[in-house]
């Protein structure tokens, strides 16, 4: 049954997963934080379509795979155009103006899907999906310079049933830049200053005590938890190339089936692993 | 004083006693101070409160002792009783059963003869007149056979607990002496306190005044029965249970609305009448406390109450949820009100007639329908129960919401819960308080405020203040939280704030059972599953939204015969009670005056403690600072008005800026040296260094209080003969200390003792003031989220509060743990006039007494050096910066047994087996002339027959340079004529060498009340 979420044993269930091909603009005119080595598209196409393949043909999900858009060079980063809980999918307004019509496709695919789709359609909001956590009990939202109040009192409208915490975001992109859940009660949290002062932030307003997994890399805290029937706990987090420390802290989840995906061509443009896909649990019933 | 039977209680009792006395003994001062007669009337509604106080002891006359001896339920009166009505008194004895009414006739003669002494007293008739109209209904009241019926069947189910209160005799019996003691206590009080004017009519006693009550029940039936109008809620609450066969009633509360939309809870054990201000009286039966796990719920009955309360707040958008949560619940609705699914007789539109969603949907209705047909087999109470296990999960699930502002003026909504305090703006949550992570919450005027633990790497707390509508909206979310602290975070209720010494404000406890007693209790549920019969919810939906009952239902209104003014639901009037009663309530309408609350406030304490009584409450710790209502202040006080005045006059200024309101900063950034230092000079007003130890047998009781300066000159009087010198290494520095720590420890077996004080906060909004220093005792161990920090410092067990200051470079070192609260000198004041108009415990009273007055002193004074100070162990840090010295103190009490306190080497730590108060003052400038710094601690050891008190004062001397600390102490053993004085004397004494041996007796004084009052001094 549905109701609210099942709690943590159907955390990270998923049956969909909806991405969208790269558009080669992204090498030049993706958004990104602060300048820095070229894009090699060639490789980062590599790296994606590995990505798609993990998901689709490792861990069966049926993938959804949205079209490159040119005029859109960040419409990669599928994550922050919606926000899918249950069977509620929150369209989002992207914090930024270049990525409004992301949102077009992302919504279509949803639909398709049957979901009960909620828009943001409030000029004043904005809402990108990166910042928005959640840990199967409730949701953390970081008010960052993509995410606004207002955004986040919508995600709270949308999936009432959720607590929905407000977390301010310094010194980073999204909040899912430094943090990720890793397990069913298990935040993967980077090591930096802005990412340690979030979870203390996250863990003083929740009524539920989470645990922690601490990594050195910001970067390497962005992973993907997945429950697929078959195969248990499944994580997917960056490759040992890219952040050999923090691999090592992932392969001590001896509960989970680990699966490195290197990540380096998006990175630099700020993209990191859960950017790049809306996970949807989509029950037979309902 | 007064040789009684061995509790404690008693031992309060007399001290309490003696504060009446005082006041007759000088009745000028009494009648002259309008806040005279407010305590007076205070202490004169108490007693009415526990109506079925037996005769007041009289400790002075020698007729009176005996009976004391013969009944306890007797005592007191005779002693107030001029000898002409000595002839009631030896009534009173023969017929036990009839006491009450003797009693009323007592207590106007009394009044009589209060008059007679102090004329003056009579100036405020309004009062006056509302005494008598509640004797009036007193007497009604005895007539009253059902209400004796209710009272004993109450009786016999521990968890009834009311009525005790209106049946004297029989709870006297049933009761432990120590209620009785206290219902003596009480008695007494009403004695001095009443003033009657002449007019007022006694005579008529026959008539028992019933009011008609009407509640709406959660299947939106409608439940009513005819009460005594002096009945407590606990009587219609059980009633309202039993009509629902309903035994984890733990749970529920019966709600009123004052002006349709503000919900208050009734308060179980005070009268109904005094907290429902207009006829009719309508309730609502709702659940208080959302259990986190209802299928820990033994019955299913009880489950199905909640049901349906929640499907009332899920309708009424109060419970929000999703489109896919409202379908699914409503689906468990249907499945448990309907059972399966049948397609011929559940057709297409047999939903629609259930409410699920405020915002219901033709789709929604579709989807019930789709999900109903799932559930098939599942009987109702696994309906239920699934229904449950969703609507637990909701994030607002049993979440009390409260409108305020922050400290910029933002509107947010404050919601408590089980876990803590959460801060929502919008629908969003931007910040939690646990309760772990709460050192205390206050309340004052529409502010509320909370003290929260320093976080990590921080070394003060902060103060997080906040703004309600108004003055009624933050007592009623400060009392909320109490209460959902109370019930989800402590094994026991605590006790209510039991000295009065040094507090102020509300003493406003919840008195119920805990979540854990509930549940204990319900693990003795022996009973098969009752039968009852689930009403279609589609009634309830009509009724739902907000405010349910309609108070405007005007058929109710109907029931009730328009019999003029306020006394219109009294079905049988008398017209002379009526009109007393009109007075009363005009007078109790304008506010809830002073004088109305102390009543309040006794009767609860009493329930509270007949609760512990009832229940295990072993231990009882807690730590308040209160601050109770302003303005009232006692002619004791007078003396010290002057120098409370600039206190005041501080604290005011002080007042606006001690808030750091900065909520959304999250922590606030605790005072720092620097504001402390301005603290300092502002004289800081009471500070609350709390450090609880608990013992963890629980059976100690902490408290902590600390005071302002204010409170200085109080104190002063305190001073003892004895001096040590060198042995305080505490130092101020500055002449003037504000704080004052009040230490108490209680075992278990002062218990009963704690139980009996309360007498001043009530529901009026008099008080203005209120603190609760939530103590996390029995749950500690599960919890230990945040108090790890502060733990180190303390005993493991016991965080509680610690506070810092850092005022001196010395501060530094040490460990000051400093409460700034806000109390202002009226405060102080007030809480002075109302310590001394009603006493509550032994100890704290005795104390209290000498410290305002020394006229009462009884037993023996043991004047020498602090008897029990644990330097070692408990290390109290005083610090004592420049000349505006702060001080801060740590207190920490520990078992006698285990000692794990903080304190600082310097100050020395009084450890009581029992308790202990330990109180610091500073001098000020205004007091007390010319001792630098003062450093009183009290502590009491309260055992059976006898309880110890002892005082501290610590002066601290400059003296070109030099400073010199005298340690004096005084210890005064209190109790019954049982007991061995020498014994107990020369116990005190030695132990007290024990810890200072180079401490010097200097004078012991015997006092003895006995038949004769003769005091003996050697």
């Amino acid at each position: 049954m549905a109701g609210l979420g099942g709690g943590s044993a159907a955390f990270g269930r998923c049956t969909h997963a909806v991405v969208r091909a790269l558009p080669e603009s992204l090498c030049r005119q993706a958004l990104r934080r602060a300048p820095g080595p070229e894009v090699d598209f060639a490789r980062a196409e590599r790296e994606h379509q590995l990505y798609v393949g993990v998901l689709r043909g490792k861990l069966g999900l049926q993938v959804l795979e949205l079209p490159a858009d040119e005029s859109l060079p960040d419409c990669a980063f599928v994550e922050d155009a919606a926000v899918v809980c249950e069977e509620t999918a929150l369209v989002t307004r992207p914090g930024a103006p270049s990525r409004r019509k992301e949102v077009e496709a992302m919504k279509r695919v949803l639909e398709s899907l049957n979901l009960n789709i909620v828009e943001m359609i409030d000029e004043n909001a904005t809402l990108d999906g990166g910042d928005v956590l959640f840990t199967g009990r409730e949701f953390f939202v970081g008010l960052s310079r993509r995410t606004n109040q207002r955004g986040a009192e919508i995600l709270a409208d949308t999936f009432k049933d959720y607590a929905v915490s407000t977390v301010p975001v310094h010194d980073a992109l999204h909040l899912k830049s430094f943090c990720s859940m890793a397990g069913p009660n298990l935040i993967a949290i980077g090591s930096s200053e802005a990412a340690q002062k979030a979870l203390k932030t996250m863990q003083q307003m929740s009524d539920h005590r989470y645990d922690k997994l601490t990594v050195p890399d910001d970067a390497a805290a962005n992973c993907i938890y997945l429950n697929i029937p078959s195969k248990g706990h499944v994580l997917l987090h960056r490759a040992p190339e890219e952040y050999p420390e923090s691999a090592k802290v992932f392969e001590k989840l001896k509960d989970h089936m680990l699966i490195p995906i290197a990540n380096t061509e998006l990175d630099k443009v700020d993209g990191s692993l859960t950017c790049c896909s809306v996970l949807i649990n989509k029950t037979s019933e309902l | 004083m007064t040789t009684e039977v061995g509790s404690e209680t008693e031992v309060k009792k007399d001290s309490e006693q003696l504060g009446p006395d005082k006041a007759k003994d000088n009745p000028e001062e009494a009648s002259e101070t309008p806040e005279n007669q407010k305590s007076r009337e205070t202490s004169s509604e108490e007693a009415q409160d526990s109506s079925s106080v037996p005769a007041p002891t009289s400790q002075s006359s020698p007729s009176s002792q005996k009976e004391e001896k013969a009944s306890p339920e007797s005592k007191g009166i005779s002693r107030f009783l001029p000898p002409w009505l000595k002839k009631q008194k030896s009534y009173t004895l023969a017929e036990p059963k009839d006491e009450t009414k003797k009693r009323t006739t007592g207590e106007q003669q009394v009044v009589e003869e209060s008059e007679c002494q102090a004329p003056d007293r009579v100036a405020q008739p309004q009062k006056s007149l509302e005494e008598a109209a509640a004797e009036n209904q007193h007497n009604a009241k005895a007539d009253d056979k059902e209400e004796k019926h209710s009272v004993s069947s109450a009786e016999t189910q521990p968890a009834k607990e009311d009525g005790k209160e209106m049946e004297v005799e029989k709870v006297a019996k049933e009761k432990e002496e120590k209620q009785t003691e206290k219902e003596k206590r009480e008695t007494k009080e009403v004695q001095t306190a009443e003033i009657k004017p002449e007019s007022i009519p006694q005579k008529s006693p026959k008539k028992i005044k019933t009011v008609q009550c009407k509640v709406m029940l959660l299947d939106g039936t409608e439940y009513s029965c005819d009460l005594e109008k002096r009945a407590k809620g606990q009587v219609l609450f059980d009633k309202v249970c039993e009509h629902l066969n309903l035994l984890e009633k733990d749970y529920f509360g019966l709600l009123f609305y004052e002006n349709s939309d503000q919900k208050n809870w009734l308060d179980s054990s005070k009268e109904i009448k005094r907290q429902i201000r207009s006829l009719p009286w309508i309730f609502t039966f709702n659940v208080k406390f959302y259990p986190p796990d209802p299928s820990q719920l033994t019955e299913d009955i009880t489950r199905y109450f909640l049901c349906l309360q929640l499907r009332q707040d899920i309708a009424s958008g109060r419970l929000p949820c999703s489109f896919v949560t409202h379908a699914l619940l409503g689906s468990y609705t249907l499945q448990a009100e309907l059972g399966d699914h049948d397609p011929e007789e559940h057709r297409s539109d047999y939903i629609s007639e259930f409410q699920f969603a405020p915002n219901q949907t033709q789709e929604m209705e579709e989807k019930v329908a789709e999900l109903h047909k799932t559930h098939r087999g599942l009987t109702p109470a696994q309906a239920d129960s699934q229904f449950l296990e969703n609507a637990k999960r909701l994030s607002m699930y049993g979440v009390d919401l409260h409108h305020a502002k922050d400290s910029e003026g933002v509107d947010i909504m404050l919601g408590v819960c089980a876990n803590g305090l959460l801060i929502y703006k919008d629908r969003l949550r931007i910040n939690r308080f646990a309760w772990p992570k709460i050192l205390k919450i206050s309340y004052k005027r529409s502010n509320f405020y909370i003290k929260v633990r320093p976080a990590e790497l921080e070394q003060f707390e902060s103060t997080i203040g906040f703004k309600l509508p108004n003055h009624r909206a933050a007592k009623r979310l400060w009392k909320v939280c109490v209460e959902h602290h109370t019930f989800f975070r402590l094994v026991s209720p605590e006790q209510p704030p039991k000295a009065k010494f040094l507090t102020l404000g509300s003493k406003f406890r919840y008195s119920g059972r805990t979540q854990a007693q509930t549940r204990q209790a319900s693990n003795l549920i022996d009973r098969p599953a009752p039968y009852f019969e689930r009403t279609s919810s589609k009634r309830v939906s009509r009724s739902l939204d907000g405010a349910p009952m309609g108070i405007s239902d005007q058929s109710l209104l109907r029931d009730f015969p328009a019999t003029g003014g306020q006394a219109a639901g009294d079905k049988i009037i008398d017209i002379e009670a009526a009109g007393q009663a009109k007075l009363r309530e005009g007078g109790r309408e304008e506010d809830g005056s002073p004088v109305k609350t102390p009543q309040l406030e006794l009767t609860q304490d009493g329930k509270s403690n007949s609760l512990r009584v009832d229940g295990e409450n072993i231990y009882v710790r807690h730590s308040n600072l209160m601050l109770e209502d302003l303005d009232k202040t006692q002619d004791d006080l007078l003396k010290h008005q002057a120098s409370i005045s600039e206190l005041k006059r501080n604290f005011m200024e002080s007042t606006p800026e001690p808030r750091p309101n900065e909520w959304e900063k999250r922590r606030i950034t605790p005072l720092s040296l620097q504001t402390q230092g301005r603290h300092a000079t502002r004289a800081e007003g009471p500070c609350t260094g709390v450090s609880d130890a608990d013992k963890s047998s629980h059976e100690t009781l902490d408290i902590v209080e600390e005071k302002k300066q204010a409170e200085v000159g109080i104190e002063e009087t305190l001073v003892v003969d004895e001096t040590n010198k060198g042995k305080m290494q505490v130092a101020t520095d500055a002449g003037e200390t504000c704080k004052v720590e009040h230490l108490s420890k209680k075992d278990s077996s002062s218990l009963p003792s704690d139980s009996s004080s309360s007498s001043s906060s009530s529901e009026s909004e008099d008080e203005e003031v209120g603190e609760y220093q939530p103590h996390h005792r029995g749950i500690e161990e599960v919890i230990r989220e945040e108090q790890e920090e502060e733990e180190d410092m303390k005993r493991k067990e016991h965080e509680e509060k610690i506070q810092h200051v850092e005022t001196t470079p010395e501060g530094s070192k040490l460990n000051v743990p400093v409460e700034h609260t806000q109390v202002t000198a009226e405060d102080f004041v007030q809480e002075n006039a109302v310590t001394i108009a009603t006493e509550e415990k032994n100890l704290s009273e005795e104390i209290k007494q000498d410290l305002g007055e020394e006229k009462e002193e009884e037993q023996l004074k043991l004047n020498g050096d602090v008897s029990h100070v644990d330097i070692d162990v408990a290390p109290q840090i005083i610090c004592c910066s420049e000349p505006p010295v702060v001080k801060t103190e740590m207190v920490t009490i520990s078992d006698a047994t285990q000692r794990t306190e903080i304190s600082t080497k310097e100050v020395p730590i009084v450890q009581t087996e029992t308790k202990t108060i330990t109180y610091e003052s500073p001098q000020f400038d205004g007091s007390a002339g010319g001792n630098a710094g003062v450093l009183l601690s009290a502590q009491t050891i309260t055992s059976e027959s006898i309880s110890t008190t002892t005082t501290t004062h610590i002066t601290k001397m400059v003296k070109g340079g030099v400073s010199e600390t005298r340690i004096e102490k005084r210890i005064v053993i209190t109790g019954d004529a049982d007991i061995d004085h020498d014994e107990a004397l020369a116990q005190a004494i030695k132990e007290a060498k024990e810890q200072h041996p180079d401490m010097s007796v200097t004078r012991v004084v015997v006092h003895k009340e006995t038949e004769l009052a003769e005091e003996d001094e050697e």
